[in-house]
C-alpha cells in the first residue's frame, strides 16, 4: 500500500481506530469510482470527507455500508479484518448512515421507525408497543428530540426526520455514524441543533464521519479531515493545522481565485424585452429588457416564481396576461417548440426530469431540437448528427467513453454540459439558465461559469436563475431579485452587495 | 501529472462498439435462435412442415396480428399501448358488412374499412391526447365499445357474399406460394423499420418513451406524435379487417377475438420493453415467424388450442426470464 501524506503526529495521538480503511479500490464499467483510498475513523472524534461531486464520496458510504462491496483492499474493525457483504452485516458490525435518503417509512409511526427490524416483542411475540414506546422516547431524549412517539413519521419535518434516523443509529448501538450531507436541506436553527447532537455523539464516543460541502460547518464541528478528488485521496489530517484555502486547494486541484472568469462585457441592442408578464397563481408583473451579450442574473428564495416564470417564457406554460418582443418585433410563445423556433431556449433546473434523456445516447440528446437540421426530408442522418454532436460537445469540453454512450452514464457536471451542447446546436439567441451550477463539481461548475462568458461575449443573451450569491455576483451584469412571485428589485452588478441582495430576496429592503 | 490532464480537451471518439456487435448481442440475435430451434423441431416433429404450400399456409397465422403489431410496437415504445385494436377490426368488419347489403364494390369495401379504423384510432387518440387519460384505460373501454357495437348490429348474424375481387386481399397469391398478405406484412415491415429506425419521427418515438417531460422541455410536439401513433394503429387495424375478412368470408361480431393480447404478446416477445423507450421492428418481425411456427407445428400435430395458448406464454414467460437468468447465474459465479 502506498504511504499517503498523512500527518506524522496523526497516528500518535488519540485512541486505536474504531474502523480503517486500507487500499480500498472500486471500479464501475469505465470509471474509477476509488483508487486506494484509505481512511480511519476514531471513538469521539468527527472526520470530515471532503470532495466535489464525483470524487467518490457516495462509493466510499457505499461501499461502509455494505452496498457496494470493494475490489480491492480490506475494512478493518477494531483491528480486525471484516467484509461488509450486506447491509445487515455493516450494522451489524456497527456502521450506520443517516442521509437524506435515509430509508425511513412516511406511514409507520416514530417508535416503528427507530426499532424497525429490532422492535421489542411480548412471549407471545406480539409487538411490545408499550415497552418500543417508552424507549422510543429515551433514545429521542438523548438526541434532544421531544417527538411523541407514536405519531406517524409523515407528520415530521425534514429536520425531525433526521433525528429519528440518528435515533434509530442509536437504538441499535451503533459505533460509527456516517452523516452525508445532513444539513442540506436545514434552516439555520435546525442545523445549529444538528451540531449540539453531534457533539453529544461525539461525547458519547461514537466515531462520526462527516461529509460536507460546506467548509464553516466542517470547520466548526470536525476534527479531521479526509479530502478525495478524482476518487483519490489527496489529503488528511488534523483541521487546526490547515486552513479553508488549503482545502479548496486540494479539491480542486487549482488555487480557488480562478472560481469566476473575468469578463468585459460589450453590450449590444435589445434582444428580449418582456411587458407585464403575469400568471394567475405563480407570478406577476414582471418587466424586463435584455441586452445582447448580457447576462442578467434572477436571484430569490425557493419558490419566488423564479423557474416559473422562466417556464412560461419557454412556453412549456402560458401567461395569463403580457407580452414580449424579440428583436423589436412582437412575439407569441404557446409552446417549447416555438420558443426553440424564435431562438429562446431553456435549461432545466430538474436536469434528470426535464434536461436529460438518460437512456439515449450522447449524441441523441444533442441533436434532439436540432434534428431538422442534421436530417434530410425527415430521414436521420447519423454522420451530421456526430459532427453536430462532435462540435458542441469538444466546445463544452464534455469527458465521456465515446458519443454514443447513454448520457445516464455521466456524472452530473457532464450531463449538464450535455444539456447546454443541446441548447447551443440550436443558435438561440436568448439562453435560459435555471440553476445551472446546481448539483455538479467544482471543476465542471468552473467551466460551465467560463463558457457562460465566452458565450455572452460572443453576443449570445443569457439569463441566469440562481439561488447561489457568489454565483450572481461572479457572473451577472444586472440582477433581478423576485419575491413571492414579483421583481422586487432590480439591480446594475456595481450596486450589489451580497448584503442588498439577501434583504431584498428577504424583504426586508423597506426597512433598510 | 494528472492536473495538466485535465485541462486539456480529450478526445471523445463516436462509437466505442460497432453496429454489428451490438446486433450479435442483441435480443435480436436470441429471438433468431429461438427461431432456429422452432423451425428445426418442426421439421423433426411433421414430415407434412416442410412442403411450401404448408410453409406458406403457416403465414396466415401472423400476417394480420403483425400488421397491428408494427403500429403497436411504436405505440408502446413512445409509452403507450392500444387494447381496442380487435374491437376496431370487429367494428370495421361489421361496418363493411353492413355497407355490403347496400351493393357497394370492392374498392368502397376497402374504403371503409381503412376509414373504421382510422376514427377508432382518432377517437382513442383524442381521449388519451386531449384529456389526458391513460390509454390502457380508454383502450379498455374502447375495447368493450367498439366490439359491442358490432354486437348490437349483428347479434347472431353473420356478414357472408364479399365480392370474389375482395377474397383477393386474404386468399390471393402474387406468386406462386408467395401470398398477398405475406406480401403487404413484408412491405409494412420495412416502411414501419425506416419510420422507426431512420426518421425524426422514430427518434422522437424513443424520446417520448423515454422521458416524456424532457420531451416536451425539448420541442417535441408530444401530444401530435401521440395522435398520429394511435391513428396508424386505427388504420393497421383496419388494414388486417381488411385482410381477415377477406380470408374468412365473412363477418362475426366474434371475429379476431382476443387479439389484442396475441398482439402485444407478439411486440413484447420481440424486445419492445412494455414501459416504452425501447425496442425494434426487427424483433417484432421475428417475433412474428416464431408464433407463427409455433402455432402451426403445434397444429400439424393436433395439439388443441387451449394447449398451444398455454405454450404461447410458456414462451414469452421463458424468452423474457432467460437473460434475466442468464445475468444472476453469472453474478452468481464472480
Amino acid at each position: 500500500m502506498a504511504p499517503k501524506d498523512y500527518s506524522p503526529r496523526a497516528a500518535a495521538d488519540t485512541a486505536a481506530p474504531v474502523l480503517e480503511l486500507r487500499g480500498i479500490s472500486k471500479s464501475f464499467p469505465g470509471v474509477k469510482a476509488l483508487s486506494d483510498v484509505a481512511l480511519e475513523l476514531r471513538p469521539g472524534e468527527v472526520t470530515a470527507l471532503i470532495g466535489e461531486n464525483g470524487a467518490g464520496k457516495s462509493t466510499l458510504v457505499k461501499i461502509l455500508t455494505g452496498i457496494y462491496q470493494p475490489d480491492e483492499g480490506e475494512i478493518r474493525v477494531d483491528g480486525e479484518p471484516m467484509r461488509f457483504a450486506t447491509a445487515t452485516a455493516a450494522a451489524d458490525a456497527g456502521v450506520t448512515a443517516i442521509h437524506q435518503e435515509t430509508v425511513l417509512f412516511d406511514e409507520l409511526s416514530v417508535g416503528e421507525n427507530i426499532f424497525l427490524g429490532h422492535a421489542p416483542h411480548t412471549r407471545l411475540g406480539l409487538m411490545d408497543w408499550a415497552r418500543m414506546n417508552r424507549e422510543a422516547t429515551a433514545i429521542l431524549d438523548r438526541v434532544g428530540a421531544r417527538i411523541d412517539p407514536t405519531i406517524p413519521l409523515r407528520e415530521l419535518g425534514i429536520a425531525n426526520k433526521h433525528l429519528v434516523a440518528i435515533a434509530r443509529a442509536l437504538s441499535v448501538e451503533a459505533r460509527v455514524v456516517v452523516m452525508d450531507e445532513p444539513t442540506a436541506a436545514l434552516s439555520q436553527k435546525e442545523i445549529e441543533e444538528l451540531y449540539e447532537l453531534v457533539e453529544r455523539l461525539k461525547a458519547e464516543g461514537k466515531a462520526i464521519l462527516f461529509i460536507s460541502h460546506k467548509f464553516d460547518e466542517v470547520f466548526r464541528i470536525a476534527d479531521r479531515y479526509t479530502v478525495f478528488r478524482d476518487g483519490e485521496m489527496v489529503g488528511a489530517g488534523r483541521l487546526d493545522e490547515t486552513s479553508e484555502d488549503r482545502l479548496v486547494e486540494l479539491m480542486v486541484g487549482r488555487s480557488v481565485d480562478q472560481i469566476f472568469p473575468q469578463r468585459h462585457p460589450v453590450l449590444g441592442g435589445e434582444v428580449l424585452k418582456v411587458v407585464g408578464y403575469s400568471h394567475p397563481t405563480e407570478f406577476a408583473d414582471i418587466n424586463f429588457t435584455l441586452r445582447k451579450g448580457e447576462i442578467l442574473g434572477f436571484y430569490g428564495l425557493v419558490g419566488a416564481g423564479r423557474s416559473e416564470f422562466m417556464q412560461a417564457l419557454f412556453g412549456v406554460t402560458r401567461p395569463s396576461k403580457g407580452a414580449i418582443r424579440i428583436d423589436g418585433k412582437v412575439a407569441v410563445i404557446r409552446s417549447p417548440t416555438e420558443a426553440i423556433a424564435q431562438g429562446i431556449v431553456y435549461v432545466p433546473e430538474d436536469r434528470g426530469k426535464q434536461g436529460a434523456i438518460t437512456a439515449l445516447p450522447i449524441f441523441q440528446n444533442v441533436t434532439l431540437p436540432s434534428l431538422d437540421r442534421t436530417s434530410r426530408s425527415g430521414f436521420l442522418r447519423m454522420a451530421e448528427e456526430f459532427r453536430l454532436a462532435r462540435e458542441y460537445t469538444q466546445r463544452l469540453d464534455l469527458r465521456a467513453a465515446s458519443l454514443d454512450q447513454d448520457v445516464g452514464n455521466l456524472s452530473g457536471g457532464n450531463q449538464q454540459k450535455v444539456v447546454i451542447a443541446k441548447w447551443l446546436a440550436t443558435k438561440p439567441k436568448v439562453i435560459i439558465l435555471d440553476e445551472p451550477t446546481k448539483g455538479i463539481d467544482v471543476g465542471s461548475k468552473a467551466a460551465v461559469h467560463e463558457f457562460m462568458a465566452e458565450l455572452a461575449a460572443e453576443g449570445l443573451s443569457v439569463i441566469m436563475v440562481s439561488s447561489e450569491i457568489p454565483e450572481i455576483l461572479g457572473m451577472s451584469d444586472r440582477v433581478i431579485v423576485m419575491r413571492e412571485g414579483r421583481m422586487a428589485a432590480e439591480y446594475d452588478r456595481a450596486d450589489l452587495t451580497p448584503e442588498t441582495l439577501v434583504r431584498a430576496a428577504a424583504g426586508l429592503e423597506e426597512a433598510a | 501529472m494528472s492536473l495538466s490532464e485535465g485541462t486539456r480537451p480529450r478526445h471523445v471518439p463516436d462509437r466505442l462498439t460497432s453496429r454489428s456487435q451490438r446486433v450479435l448481442r442483441s435480443w435480436e440475435a436470441l429471438l433468431i435462435g429461438v427461431a432456429v430451434l422452432i423451425f428445426i423441431a418442426n421439421t423433426q416433429a411433421s414430415p407434412y412442415f416442410l412442403n411450401p404450400w404448408n410453409l406458406s399456409d403457416a403465414t396466415f397465422n401472423f400476417t394480420e396480428k403483425a400488421m397491428i403489431g408494427f403500429a403497436m410496437a411504436l405505440l408502446i415504445i413512445s409509452g403507450e399501448i392500444d387494447l381496442s385494436v380487435a374491437g376496431i377490426i370487429a367494428l370495421a368488419s361489421t361496418a363493411m358488412g353492413y355497407a355490403l347489403q347496400f351493393g357497394i364494390g370492392t374498392p368502397g369495401l376497402v374504403a371503409i374499412g381503412l376509414g373504421v379504423g382510422l376514427l377508432c384510432g382518432a377517437f382513442n387518440g383524442v381521449l388519451v391526447t386531449r384529456l389526458g387519460l391513460p390509454s390502457i384505460v380508454v383502450t379498455i373501454g374502447t375495447m368493450s365499445l367498439f366490439r359491442g357495437i358490432a354486437y348490437i348490429v349483428l347479434g347472431d348474424e353473420a356478414y357472408n357474399g364479399y365480392p370474389s375481387s375482395f377474397a383477393y386481399f386474404g386468399q390471393g397469391y402474387v406468386f406462386w406460394v408467395i401470398s398477398f398478405e405475406l406480401v403487404v406484412f413484408l412491405i409494412l415491415a420495412l416502411i414501419y423499420g425506416i419510420l422507426l429506425h431512420a426518421t425524426n419521427f422514430g427518434r422522437r418515438i424513443y424520446v417520448i418513451g423515454n422521458n416524456p417531460t424532457a420531451a416536451v422541455f425539448s420541442g417535441v410536439r408530444v401530444q401530435r406524435i401521440k395522435m398520429t401513433l394511435f391513428l396508424l394503429t386505427g388504420l393497421m387495424s383496419g388494414v388486417a379487417a381488411i385482410c381477415l375478412t377477406s380470408r374468412l368470408g365473412s363477418t362475426r361480431p366474434s371475429i379476431a377475438y382476443a387479439w389484442e393480447l396475441e398482439i402485444v404478446t407478439m411486440v413484447v416477445l420481440g424486445g419492445v420493453s412494455i414501459l416504452g423507450g425501447s425496442g425494434s421492428i426487427l424483433g417484432v418481425v421475428i417475433a412474428a415467424l416464431v408464433m407463427g411456427m409455433v402455432t402451426f407445428g403445434l397444429g400439424l400435430l393436433n395439439v388443441p388450442g387451449i394447449v398451444m395458448s398455454i405454450f404461447i406464454g410458456a414462451l414469452l414467460i421463458g424468452v423474457i426470464a432467460l437473460p434475466r437468468l442468464i445475468a444472476l447465474l453469472r453474478a452468481r459465479r464472480a
